[in-house]
């Protein structure tokens, strides 16, 4: 019995699981493993960072202004006698030199490393999220259509919201009373008119006017037409200056790809025989799309937001660079840069200190993602 | 044939149409009045804020405000919040001198990257590739301004030539060489610039683009039967090879308005993006809207044009 079971399962079972082939295919590429490791460190730095130069008394503080110290080159001893016992670095030397209002450019870009982090990855995480929504609606439920009766009425509940947010109370809680009495009719309308014929004006309200995946789709179009940058630097510009509305703006305006994506996966895999066979199972449609399907589509999604946390901390950095960013004081690579222009040929550290950093991160990320997608294309596999 | 056209150009007013609607909706729900820039002023009166509204129908519910300003819009009376001039005209004006950045970027971007793209292509995986994908990540990476900086420093400390602005200023009455060399030399790094991203991409997805050529059956046959290398290259894979780059000239039109805000802030380029840049900090509503419009236009006349373009070029699709 044993014996018979082990010839059978024997050539069938991989000899690695799909991540280990996956390392595998990925330690080949040296650029990618640099990638990952300067990825590491950064992670390890901006979190080291945002917890030694947060709190009431940190052990880096970025915001001690020292007039008496200022645009100092790196690696400079401090002017002990001048200085009062706190306003003496931490390490007892400006690693990375001082600002023009004496600020220590260390504390300041560990500060800014969390910045780039969560931004990075917080915009991604929002558009991998909205993305991979659009993107699994439109390839599984795609084919389904709404009905005319089905947009009227979101139409006439959309236009009551805004009417009674606008403060046109009356009009506004009727069109919204009407909306809900035709859900609850639709909902039990085949009990009630089951044994009735319909009239032809009723029928036609219930043809299928366009499909969700249309939808879906021309709404990536609309996005696609905005330039974006333009786009974030004017709601950016528009809304209070803040961390996360940078991250939600970025986040909103780059989800486009990921739908495409998933879509495309979705739409190729949903033909396939173990959809099929989980489906005869009776298996429902939430666990079909989440563990049947997204594992399978999950790759593309993948490399496309290791480069996007790239481009959104890029996105990040201009945004500070024109004075949009997070606002002050809290630093950000991209305002110690933005403030250090002004001293460019005084104090050129201010400036090559954080655009190599930014440098470094976004490389990191591209090569890491480059990486992924070379371990993770079947075609490049077989060539080796 | 007829029936594509139609068709798309329907759908892209249709989608025209949303974004108009979208980049409004998004602009004036925004918190903030554009009546309220400057509230300290002493000369924003109460009865200068209401005088404003009336004039510009801020006073009116939102769907008016929609059909007043895309009825002034087509008739081309828009006018700028700011100085009550023409938004039109200053477009133009602004697009005229980002012209010319814009076409020796592209330029420079399609000169560069297919020859740097093709080579690593055919020495695959040797030094020249490896060192090429490596600076072309770089040039991905770098963050614009701080590149713009760098080149800064080295061409004015080197060759000590002016570099921002559109000219030097003050050079009116020279020679007509002198002028034209000026020009030359503010134009070129603001234009490197906005071309190294693309050079970058560009290179590598024609690289990718090659690698594929070069791994079909007919590029073997023609190794196979001995032609000379350079033929199978240039005449077998390249041909093949350009297909999707042809459909790319109508996508580079979005590029007129699109990435050059830091770049010609940078340089003090009196260009599109900066005016836009103004706008926004001045709350111009009417100039944002309308940069926010030509810019969806351009993009959907890009891509009409790279879906004709397409079906000119590719004989296996037809409609």
């Amino acid at each position: 019995m044993t014996n018979t079971q082990q010839t059978l399962e024997s050539p069938l079972a991989p000899k690695q699981t799909r991540l280990e082939e996956l390392w595998e295919l990925f330690r080949q590429n040296r650029l990618a493993i640099l990638g990952l490791i300067i990825f590491l460190f950064f992670l390890i730095t901006a979190i080291i960072g945002v917890i030694l130069t947060s709190g009431q008394d940190p052990v880096f503080d970025p915001a001690m202004i020292r007039l008496q110290e200022k645009l100092l080159p790196p690696l400079t001893r401090p002017n002990i006698e001048t200085l009062q016992p706190a306003e003496i670095p931490t390490l007892g030397i400006y690693l990375l030199g001082t600002d023009d209002l004496g600020r220590d450019v260390f504390s300041r870009m560990l500060q800014g490393a969390w910045v780039s982090l969560t931004v990075g990855f917080v915009a991604v995480g929002i558009s991998v999220l909205v993305g991979i929504f659009m993107g699994g609606i439109a390839g599984y439920f795609g084919q389904g259509h709404l009905r005319y009766d089905q947009i009227i009425i979101s139409c006439v509940l959309i236009t009551g919201g805004i009417l009674l947010a606008l403060g046109t109370t009356y009009t506004g809680v009727g069109l919204l009373v009407a909306g809900h009495i035709y859900i609850f009719f639709s909902i039990f309308s085949k009990k009630i008119l089951a044994r009735r014929t319909l009239p032809k004006w009723f029928n036609l309200l219930h043809r299928g006017a366009i499909s969700i995946d249309t939808i879906i789709m021309r709404a990536v179009d609309i996005m696609l037409c905005f330039p974006t940058f333009f786009l974030i630097l004017t709601v950016v510009a528009l809304l209070p200056a803040s961390m996360y509305n940078i991250m939600i703006v970025i986040g909103l305006t780059s989800w486009m790809g990921t739908t495409r994506f998933v879509r495309a996966e979705f739409l190729s895999l949903r033909e396939q025989d173990f959809v099929t066979a989980a489906k005869a199972l009776g298996v429902g449609h939430f666990r079909i799309i989440f563990r049947h399907m997204m594992p399978n589509a999950i790759a593309p999604v993948l490399v496309s937001s290791t480069i996007g946390i790239a481009m959104a901390i890029l996105t990040e950095a201009g945004l500070s660079f024109l004075g949009f960013g997070v606002p002050p004081p809290h630093a950000t690579w991209g305002n110690i840069l933005s403030d250090g222009k002004r001293f460019i040929f005084d104090a050129p550290w201010l400036t090559f200190i954080p655009g190599i950093a930014i440098l470094i991160v976004v490389l990191c990320f591209n090569l890491f993602g480059e990486g992924l997608r070379d371990a993770l294309n079947p075609k490049l596999r077989e060539k080796g | 044939m007829f029936s594509f056209i139609g068709r798309s150009i329907v759908q892209k007013i249709i989608t025209l149409f949303f974004v108009s609607v979208v980049s409004f909706l998004i602009i004036h729900l925004a918190p903030g009045e554009p009546s309220q820039v400057d509230p300290m002023n002493p000369k924003f009166t109460p009865e200068m804020v209401e005088r404003f509204q009336k004039e510009f129908h801020l006073d009116k519910p939102l769907y008016v405000q929609y059909l007043y300003f895309y009825r002034d819009l087509f008739t081309g009376k828009i006018v700028s919040w700011k100085d009550s001039q023409s938004v039109l005209t200053k477009i133009w004006e602004r697009f005229l001198n980002s012209l010319p950045l814009f076409i020796v970027g592209t330029i420079l971007t399609w000169t560069l990257s297919f020859p740097v793209g093709i080579r690593s292509a055919i020495f695959r995986g040797g030094i020249y590739d490896r060192s090429a994908t490596f600076v072309s990540y770089l040039l991905i990476s770098i963050p614009g301004f701080f590149f713009a900086y760098i080149l800064i420093i080295l061409v004015v400390t080197t060759l000590h030539v002016p570099v921002i602005g559109m000219e030097t200023f003050g050079l009116g009455a020279s020679s007509w060489g002198t002028t034209l060399m000026d020009r030359i030399w503010h134009l070129l790094i603001p234009s490197v610039l906005g071309a190294t991203g693309g050079i970058a991409v560009l290179s590598r997805y024609v690289r990718s683009q090659m690698l594929e050529v070069e791994g079909q059956d007919y590029v073997r046959t023609a190794k196979a039967k001995g032609l000379p290398p350079e033929q199978v290259h240039y005449k077998h894979a390249l041909r093949n090879a350009l297909l999707p780059f042809v459909t790319m000239f109508g996508l580079i039109l979005p590029g007129l308005i699109g990435g050059s805000v830091i770049i010609e802030s940078i340089f003090s380029w009196p260009g599109m993006g900066r005016m836009a840049y103004e706008a926004i900090l001045a709350r111009d509503y009417p100039v944002i809207l309308t940069v926010n419009f030509v810019a969806a236009v351009l993009v959907l006349v890009g891509t009409f044009i790279s879906d004709l373009l397409y079906l000119v070029v590719d004989p296996r699709i037809r409609l």
